[in-house]
This record gives C-alpha cells, sequence and structure tokens, in this order.
C-alpha cells in the first residue's frame, strides 16, 4: 500500500505535534493564509457577537433607539432576568437527566454492537451493521406517531415514572435517544474497533481471557478517543432536540431545556434582547462539551481512512 | 435532530481477527462468552426493532389509512388512495420537492466544498489553527434556539441587522428576508450553510488527518502546488471518506428541518419554505392529525432517503464482504 | 497500517483520561438521579389532590392562575397541582396529551376547537357543574360552552374583544375621526398613507401568521354576515363561493395601506409601529395592552369596532375569543376537578384572574368590573352589545385546515394580492380532507 511507497520519505510523525514544533520546511504564503481564515473565522462568529451583543443591551433602549445603535448602557440584567424568569436551573436539570444517560447509553451499547460485529465474525454481521446504521437515517417524524403509542402502552413501575408509563417519563426520552443514536456510533466505532489490531485480542485469548474482559478491559480504553468524538456530537444533538418531548412528555416540569426559552417566548409579548441572553446561556453546556473534549474530537473521528 | 455518519469505512483488516482467532483455536468460546455475546448484541438490537424499526413499519401500514389519531378503531383502510392525493391534489407537495432539491444543490456545491476547502487549508502546521476551527465549527455546537434567534435578529425586517445596514446605506430599501416567499429559501439557506460548513469542515479534517502526511509530503517533494496536491493525491486517497460527505449532504438536505422550522416560528411549513419534512410535521404533530397521510408523506421521504442511503450502504459494505 | 497502529497507540494524555472518566462519573451520578427524583411521585388517585394542566407560562398568567388555585384551594381544603406548559407546546401536543395521562382540568378554548375534542370523547360532560354555575352567565356564553351533543363541556373565563386599536393623541393631532363606514375607513386609509404613516400595522411573519386572521374573519363577517362566516369556518359552504371572493377584493382594497415587510415582521413590532405613532391602526386584540408598560401610554390606546361593510350586517357581530377550562376524559378525581371548576366558573374566580391580568375581560355577569381600566369598561361593552360573537378563525374552524391550508395561503396571497381565485381554489381543494361528515 502507499504506506510502503512513501516510507522512505519520511518517517511518521506522532500526530498531535505543537505548531512548528518539527516544521522543516516553513509553507510560503502562510500570512495570507492567516488573513483569509481569520476573515472567515469571524464572519462565521459575526452573527454570534451580534447575539451576544443585543443580548447585552436593555429592552427600552433597543426599542427606543434600534439595535443598530451604540448602546446606552450595557449589561448582564437580561442574563439574571432570564434565569429567574424561565425556570432555568430546574429545566437544565431535566437536560442533563436526559443528555447524560443517553449519551451513555448510547455510547455503551454501540460500543457493544460494534464490538460484535467487527471482532467476531458472524454470519449476519453485515446486516446488523446496514439495520443500525440505516436506523438512524430514518426520519423522526416517520417515528413519532406509533411510538407515541407504544409508549402508552408500555408500564413503569411508580419509582420509575409517576406517570407509570413510558410515556411521559424521561426514561422514554432517553429510550429512543438511545435507539435513535445508536446507528450513528455503532458505525463509528465498528469502523474504529476495526483498525484495532487483531493480535490483541488474539493474544487475549491465548491467555483464556473471558470475553467479556476483552471488551470492558482491552477495547473499550483502546477506543476512548472515538468515545470522546461522539460523546461531543452526540451530546451536542441530544441536548439541543426538542422534538421528542413535544408528544412525549406532557408534564411542564419534566421538559428540556428548550422549554425553558418556550417559557421566555411570551405568547404575546416577546422581548429579544431577554431571548438573545436565554439563548445564549442554554448554548454554554454543549459549548463546555466541545471545549471540554475538543482535543481529542478530530482524531477520535480519524479513524482508518484514507486508504481508499 | 442527528445526521449522518462521518468516519470512512475502512479496508478489510487484513488480520481480521475472527477469522485469525479460528484458523488458530486458541479457546473456543465458552457458554459465558457466548451469553455475554448474545447480550452484547440482543439488548441493542431489541431496542432498535422496538424502538425505532417497528414504529418506523407501522408507519409505512398507516400510510394506507386513514386515521385522525385518536382512536385504533377509526383506523381505515383507503389503498394508495393517501399517495394518490398527495401527488395530485396536495399543494404544497411539489413545491416541497422542489424546496428540498433546490436545497440539496445549494448544499452541495457551495457549503460542502467551502468546508472540504477550509478543511485543507487548517490541515496543516498552522498557528492559531484551533481557534479557526473553533470560530467555524461553532455554529454546530450552538443549539437551535440559539441559531434561530440569531437569524431571527439578523432578518428582521425593522430591527434586524441586514436591513439596518441597508437603510444606513440607501434609506428606504426594505428586504424581507423571512417573509418574501421568493427569497426567505435562499435567507434559510444562508443560516444552514453556516452551520453545515463547519460540520464538513470537521468531518473532512478527521479525514486528513488519516491521511499519511507522508503521502502529502512526497506530493510536495515532486513539485506539485497545493492545489495539484489535493486535487491529484490527497482527494482521491480520500474517496472513503468522500462518499461519507456526500452521504451527509444528501441526507441533511432531504432531511433539512430544524432551521427552517425555527425561523419559520415554529408553527409548520410556510409559503416559499415548504419542506417534505415540515408538510409531515403539519399533518402529524398538531390538533387536528391526519396520520394517515402525514405517514405517506414521511414514506415518500423515506423511500428517497433509503434510495440514497442505500447506494451508500450498499457500496460500504459490499467492499467488506469481499 | 502504520497509520492504524498509531491511532490507536498513541498513549492517551492524562487530561484526556481525567477527563472522559470525569464524564462517565457525571453520568453515573446522573444515571441514578431519576431514581431519586422519581421517588415520591405517583399521586395517581389522590382524593384531596386535582390536577391542572394550564398554558398560562408567561408570568402575568401564571400568577393569575395561580391566584386562582391557591383560592380555591384554601376555600375547598384541596389541593392543586398546576402543570404549566408553554402555550405553543400545549397546542402542538394537545392531541397527545388528551390520550395520554391528562391533568383532570385544563385549559382550553371555547368554539370548534372545544367541540372537536368532545365529539372525540376526550372531555367529560359537565351538565351538573351548569347546573350550579349557570345563572351567572348569559345565553350567548352558554352556547358557546357547548357540544354538538348540547351538553356542557367548557367553563369559560374571560374573553377579549378584537378591533381596530389607535392612539388617541395620534388622532387628534392629525385631525383623524374614527371611521364607521368602509368607505370611511379607506379614506382615513388614504389619508394617512398621504402624511406618511402606514396606516395599517402589519406583521404575521415567523409564528404570527395567526395575527391577519382577525382582518379576515371581520371583513367577513361585515360582509357577508354571521351565518355564512361560520359556515365557511365549519367547512359547510364552499370557499370558491363568490361571496368568499368578495371578502379578499375587499382584503384587497385595503392592502395596499399595510405596513411594508410585514410578512418577515413579528405581530410585536407591528404592534410597537402603532405605539411609536410610525402606523395610524392595528386590527387586534384586547391582548395588545400586555406589551405597554407605561401607564400615561396605555391610557393613550382606544379602539374602534371594524367597519361596517354591508348595512345589513352592521356592526352586528364581534370577535372575542373566549378561555377556559375543560375536564378530561377520565379525571382521577372527578368530584374534586368539578368542585374546581364550580369555583373557577364564578364571579369570585374571574376577579381573581382579572386582578391579576388586566388585558382581559370576565365573562361573568356577576364579576367584578369596578377596577376595570378604560380599555376594558368599553371592550365588556361592546361584546355586550354584539348580537353575535365569534372565537377567531383557528377557534372556529378547524385548526389545522386553518394553520396548514388557509394561513399559508393568506399569507402568501397578502404578499401579491390579485383577485384570489387561484387561492381559494386551492383551499377548497383541501377542505374536504379536513371536513368529513
Amino acid at each position: 500500500m502507499t504506506t510502503t511507497a512513501t516510507a522512505p520519505v519520511s518517517p511518521a510523525r506522532p500526530r498531535d505535534e505543537p505548531p512548528y514544533g518539527g516544521a522543516v520546511s516553513k509553507p510560503p504564503r502562510q500570512t495570507g493564509r492567516h488573513l483569509m481564515l481569520a476573515t472567515i473565522a469571524l464572519l462565521w462568529l459575526l452573527p454570534l457577537l451580534w447575539a451576544v451583543y443585543t443580548s447585552l443591551r436593555p429592552y427600552a433602549d433597543t426599542s427606543k433607539h434600534g439595535y443598530l445603535s451604540w448602546p446606552r448602557g450595557i449589561s448582564l440584567q437580561n442574563y439574571t432576568d432570564a434565569w429567574n424568569q424561565s425556570g432555568m436551573p430546574h429545566f437544565f436539570w431535566n437536560s442533563v437527566l436526559i443528555t447524560v444517560p443517553s449519551v451513555l447509553g448510547t455510547l455503551l451499547f454501540s460500543a457493544a454492537v460494534a464490538f460484535f460485529v467487527s471482532r467476531f465474525d458472524f454470519r449476519w454481521n453485515i446486516a446488523l451493521l446496514m439495520l443500525f446504521t440505516a436506523g438512524n437515517l430514518l426520519p423522526a417524524q416517520v417515528l413519532i406517531t406509533p411510538l407515541y403509542r407504544l409508549y402508552l402502552l408500555v408500564p413503569l413501575p411508580a419509582w420509575m415514572s409517576d406517570s407509570l408509563l413510558l410515556y411521559n417519563s424521561t426514561w422514554g426520552i432517553i429510550a429512543i435517544h438511545i435507539a435513535y443514536q445508536c446507528g450513528f456510533c455503532t458505525f463509528v466505532l465498528s469502523n474504529y474497533m476495526k483498525t484495532i489490531p487483531g493480535e490483541i485480542s488474539e493474544a487475549a485469548l491465548v491467555d483464556g481471557a473471558q470475553v467479556w474482559r476483552q471488551f470492558f478491559q482491552i477495547i473499550l480504553p483502546l477506543c476512548r478517543p472515538a468515545f470522546a468524538a461522539l460523546a461531543t456530537l452526540e451530546s451536542i444533538w441530544i441536548y439541543n432536540d426538542f422534538f421528542w418531548p413535544l408528544a412525549l412528555i406532557e408534564t411542564g416540569d419534566k421538559r428540556p431545556i428548550t422549554s425553558a426559552l418556550a417559557n421566555l417566548q411570551g405568547q404575546y409579548f416577546t422581548n429579544p434582547n431577554l431571548i438573545a441572553a436565554g439563548a445564549l446561556m442554554t448554548a454554554v453546556p454543549t459549548l463546555l462539551v466541545y471545549f471540554a473534549l475538543q482535543r481529542q474530537f478530530i482524531s477520535g473521528l480519524t479513524i482508518g481512512s484514507g486508504k481508499g | 435532530m442527528p445526521s449522518a455518519s462521518p468516519t470512512a469505512p475502512p479496508a478489510p483488516a487484513p488480520q481480521a481477527p475472527a477469522t485469525g482467532a479460528s484458523r488458530r483455536r486458541p479457546r473456543r468460546l465458552g457458554p459465558g462468552d457466548r451469553l455475554f455475546l448474545a447480550v452484547v448484541i440482543g439488548v441493542p438490537l431489541l431496542a432498535l426493532l422496538v424502538f425505532v424499526w417497528l414504529p418506523a413499519l407501522a408507519s409505512m401500514g398507516l400510510s394506507f389509512t386513514s386515521w385522525d389519531g385518536i382512536y385504533l378503531s377509526d383506523i381505515h383502510w383507503v389503498g394508495l388512495d393517501n399517495y394518490h392525493q398527495i401527488l395530485t391534489n396536495y399543494p404544497p407537495f411539489w413545491p416541497a420537492v422542489r424546496h428540498n432539491v433546490i436545497w440539496l444543490l445549494f448544499t452541495a456545491l457551495l457549503p460542502t466544498p467551502f468546508g472540504i476547502f477550509l478543511a485543507y487549508q487548517l490541515d496543516r502546521k498552522l498557528r492559531f489553527t484551533r481557534v479557526y476551527q473553533t470560530a467555524i465549527f461553532l455554529p454546530m455546537v450552538l443549539s437551535l434556539a440559539v441559531v434561530g434567534l440569531i437569524w431571527e435578529i439578523i432578518y428582521n425586517p425593522d430591527t434586524g441587522l441586514l436591513d439596518g445596514i441597508l437603510n444606513a446605506a440607501a434609506p428606504g430599501h426594505h428586504v424581507d428576508w423571512l417573509g418574501d416567499p421568493d427569497l426567505n429559501l435562499w435567507a434559510v439557506l444562508v443560516a444552514s450553510a453556516w452551520r453545515h460548513t463547519g460540520y464538513i469542515m470537521i468531518l473532512y479534517l478527521a479525514g486528513l488527518k488519516g491521511v499519511d502526511p507522508a503521502l502529502k509530503e512526497a506530493a510536495a517533494l515532486d513539485g506539485a502546488n497545493g492545489r495539484q496536491t489535493f486535487l491529484k493525491v490527497v482527494f482521491p486517497a480520500l474517496k472513503p471518506v468522500n462518499v461519507i460527505i456526500l452521504v451527509v449532504t444528501v441526507m441533511e438536505s432531504l432531511r433539512a428541518f430544524d432551521v427552517v422550522y425555527v425561523l419559520g416560528g415554529g408553527v409548520g411549513s410556510k409559503p416559499g419554505m415548504e419542506l417534505l419534512s415540515l408538510l409531515i410535521t403539519d399533518n402529524i404533530i398538531g390538533e387536528s392529525s391526519h396520520i394517515g397521510y402525514g405517514s405517506a408523506l414521511a414514506v415518500v421521504l423515506l423511500l428517497v432517503s433509503l434510495a440514497a442511503i442505500g447506494t451508500f450502504l450498499v457500496q460500504n459494505f459490499r467492499k467488506e464482504d469481499r | 497500517m502504520t497509520l492504524q497502529s498509531r491511532t490507536v497507540l498513541t498513549a492517551p494524555q492524562p487530561s484526556r483520561r481525567t477527563v472522559v472518566g470525569g464524564l462517565f462519573g457525571l453520568g453515573a451520578a446522573a444515571l441514578a438521579a431519576p431514581l431519586l427524583t422519581a421517588c415520591g411521585g405517583g399521586a395517581a388517585a389522590d382524593p384531596k389532590t386535582v390536577t391542572f394542566g394550564s398554558n398560562g407560562a408567561d408570568a402575568t398568567p401564571k400568577s393569575a392562575y395561580a391566584a386562582v388555585t391557591k383560592a380555591f384551594a384554601k376555600e375547598s381544603g384541596l389541593t392543586v397541582k398546576t402543570n404549566t406548559v408553554d402555550h405553543d407546546s400545549f397546542q402542538k401536543s394537545i392531541s397527545s396529551y388528551l390520550q395520554g395521562t391528562p391533568d383532570d382540568v385544563f385549559t382550553w378554548f371555547a368554539g370548534y376547537r372545544m367541540q372537536y375534542f368532545a365529539k372525540k370523547g376526550l372531555a367529560t360532560p359537565l351538565d351538573d357543574v351548569w347546573e350550579k354555575i349557570g345563572g351567572g352567565f348569559s345565553e350567548a356564553t352558554k352556547q358557546l360552552s357547548q357540544g354538538e351533543d348540547g351538553k356542557f363541556y367548557f367553563v369559560p373565563l374571560y374573553n377579549y374583544p378584537w378591533g381596530v386599536f389607535y392612539r388617541k393623541s395620534l388622532f387628534q393631532e392629525r385631525g383623524y375621526t374614527v371611521p364607521r363606514t368602509w368607505s370611511e375607513f379607506t379614506a382615513l386609509a388614504k389619508r394617512m398613507k398621504k402624511d406618511g404613516l402606514s396606516p395599517i400595522a402589519s406583521g404575521y411573519g415567523g409564528g404570527d401568521a395567526w395575527s391577519i386572521l382577525g382582518a379576515f374573519d371581520y371583513l367577513n363577517l361585515r360582509a357577508n354576515g354571521y351565518e355564512f362566516h361560520m359556515s365557511l369556518m365549519r367547512g359547510e359552504v364552499s370557499w370558491t363561493d363568490k361571496r368568499a371572493a368578495t371578502t379578499l377584493d375587499l382584503w384587497r382594497e385595503i392592502s395596499p395601506y399595510y405596513q411594508q415587510g410585514a410578512g418577515g415582521r413579528s405581530w410585536q413590532d407591528a404592534a410597537q409601529s402603532l405605539l411609536d405613532k410610525k402606523s395610524g391602526m392595528a386590527v387586534i386584540g384586547l391582548f395588545l395592552g400586555q406589551q405597554v408598560s407605561d401607564e400615561a401610554l396605555r391610557a393613550d390606546i382606544d379602539f374602534f369596532p371594524f367597519p361596517e361593510i354591508d348595512p345589513a350586517n352592521g356592526q352586528d357581530a364581534v370577535e372575542a375569543p373566549t378561555d377556559g377550562f375543560m375536564l378530561s376524559r377520565r379525571p382521577k378525581n372527578e368530584k374534586g376537578a368539578k368542585k374546581l371548576l364550580e369555583f373557577l366558573g364564578s364571579a369570585k374566580a374571574e376577579g381573581l384572574y382579572m386582578g391579576v391580568d388586566p388585558s382581559n375581560v370576565a365573562v361573568h355577569a356577576q364579576a367584578d368590573t369596578g377596577s376595570y381600566n378604560p380599555l376594558q369598561k368599553k371592550s365588556a361593552e361592546l361584546i355586550a352589545s354584539a348580537k353575535h360573537i365569534t372565537q377567531f378563525a383557528d377557534r372556529d374552524s378547524d385548526p389545522g385546515f386553518i394553520s396548514t391550508v388557509v394561513l399559508p395561503g393568506l399569507t402568501q396571497w397578502l404578499g401579491h394580492p390579485d383577485d384570489g381565485a387561484a387561492l381559494l381554489k386551492r383551499i377548497e381543494s383541501q377542505r374536504s380532507r379536513f371536513f368529513t361528515s
């Protein structure tokens, strides 16, 4: 393969090198590139900065002078108001209760399936993989009506949900997130696991290690970068989802963070500055996750590609 | 809502573990192992079948019925009637199809190549590369509420940024970005492109990191300039990633929902911005639902999607089957 | 292969491990959390508790409902457990809500919208409640609260009229007079336009498309009368009827006086332009007042009934949507819930509510109107004088028909109004899908 052909030219270098760390030949026109990239990045940030600017201004100011004007008083008042008026802490917690178990469940389930299809040679592996992957590609609207009916039929014990049903319970939302997102993660993880050399598990088998130990002690730790990448993407998707709870949760107090915003969005009267502040606050958790896992994000998605 | 897959299908692993295992027979799978494997595959499979495929199949069945979504006894079989109605007597249907196609073409021709371009620019030793990446990927991280709000305060005809600037430059000018049915689809597409670019960039960047740097350097030493290196060496080497980018683009375009829904005020399809996914929502969610009708629309979308994914899946997995 | 091995075998940096580990830790905590919070729930059939589903998530209605339920709790010794869902989500999920495990009493709207769920058996009849509260309500209100089967299903709380709102000071400054007839109205609009105003404030962008229906309803009511309007709403006559075309003709006549760029504007911004004296008039509901925090400004707001078009109909119909309560189909605590409904149907409850939320008008005959502001007083008089009361297009008709067929059609048409033949044909083509008899 290509590797053999090019190996003499340059020995492989570790990927996560600091910039300029071992630069041999500096490419020309770097300034131009910076200029271009900085412009684009700024352009991309502009809409967000505009929202931040709006959120910092009192409604009285903007309704009088317009939004495209110099500020007469910048304050965090909108943020405190949004925080207090919408019951945001409560809804944040609801979203955590939905997102964290969903992401972990998705990763665990898909790791299991990926382990199965990538490390063992069963006849139905490819069909299975296709079933999982295709499941994630179904439009969510296709599922909602029968799912709602199904949820009304599944009883839950009182300690799990006061609705006594899968319907109107956080568990129901977690379940559909896991089932629906599993396909995507299985796909990524199975590709990732295939890149783990077979010798590793063979050695384990020779040592007489049980399969479950192989899974938990060898394969899962090796998949950490992929987990980080998937955790980022899935957190973003699941946290931001507003579709499933719309039909599957009826108690206002159980709804996720998107509801807090809807509460700010008055039926008749809306204060855009307040909404901007509220909306920006809801974006903080995903931003934190992204920044925390950013280093692994790209390398985790980098799996066995580029050998066409 | 989630999107399609970013990773590349790897070439067949030369040391396929299981074959290796069976050849050398280090230890047969014991009963405990088998039980473990059964659980490991059984539970997720059950969840998938019950929560995803069962409802999907039920929806397909419902698409041949007429039902208001309340009592099961009110489900009436109508055969292909819903499909017939949709194709011949549903005014927003063909506009929605057209908009989906426009969406696809636009996304495939602008933000996708641009994302690839950015990824290529950032895939090198460059100071601040992470800053750039973050800035461009940020729209993907933001919640939809934020995205909706941001573009709302940009496009607002009275107080928005765009019309504000326009008004300052040429007073009296007034563009109704989101209200004009000839314009609003494009306004929404800009918002969508703003997110999509970062997504593609990240996926491609991931793919590029997987290209052996030696390959690129070899091409560079041969005297090829950047563009040639990319077009002749890197791009072909990334065929699997390219396929995925293509699938992601197609799927995102066919299923496009969120941004339009939010910018349309969260009330379903608006003139000029009809999309298949929104028509389904119109018919399924709400006070007087037409489940059969909506399901039929969903099946239409599903068939189109499956055609798109199907080619991809078959192409992807057949290679492994060899 | 170097490539693959490298990815995998690179020793994970400590930071990575801690991050991922931390995440898992947090996850374990969160996995356990629902178990803890779920405990203590399951008050399925507590005879001491009535559950109440409310769509009043805004600060004002929320505290108004709280005042009412608190008074009831004090009076009856029962506990009211309120489940508040924002107005939009409540409406969107109402169908699944009512079939799921709904609260005993829930907020809803009078008209076709109430009758639909009554007909579907998703609500419990309230005839026994009405025996006790019936004396306090007018005949029109009683009709409004009945299903198609003649039984009562609804307990009204308040209503609010739609009219043409304006600022008194603007009319004074410019010497405008309140128009009574259609020709006076169009002449005034023309004059306003000449004076550099947007004559009719308009904003139906985003989720605000419903705001145009007030004008449509009034045009249709004034030109074609109550009976035709209601038949049209209930899907009993064809939308290609000549009379519907007349309504569009009238609308087209005033469309040049509509504020520009309305398709992307929120109604709230449109209302703001009225308050800023950039627009002259607005066809809107009394809830306009919620936008005003300055009392001096509020005192400057007034409204007049939509002008007369056909003398045969005069100004006899008033659009006054009524909000109130219904009882779900299998209430967990029927006795308690009915007690709550009796209380909600009393003058006292209405007084309590209106005390907090002054942008509505009580419907109970004995409700205390002493604290009304002038706008409320005028509203109450207008509604009392009406021969016919309509609810609003999306309440008098199938809401799905209105929101997915009529509204997209009308908003698109308003952008470039023509004779409307294509639009009406388009609407008509979908009518049978929603109204099967």
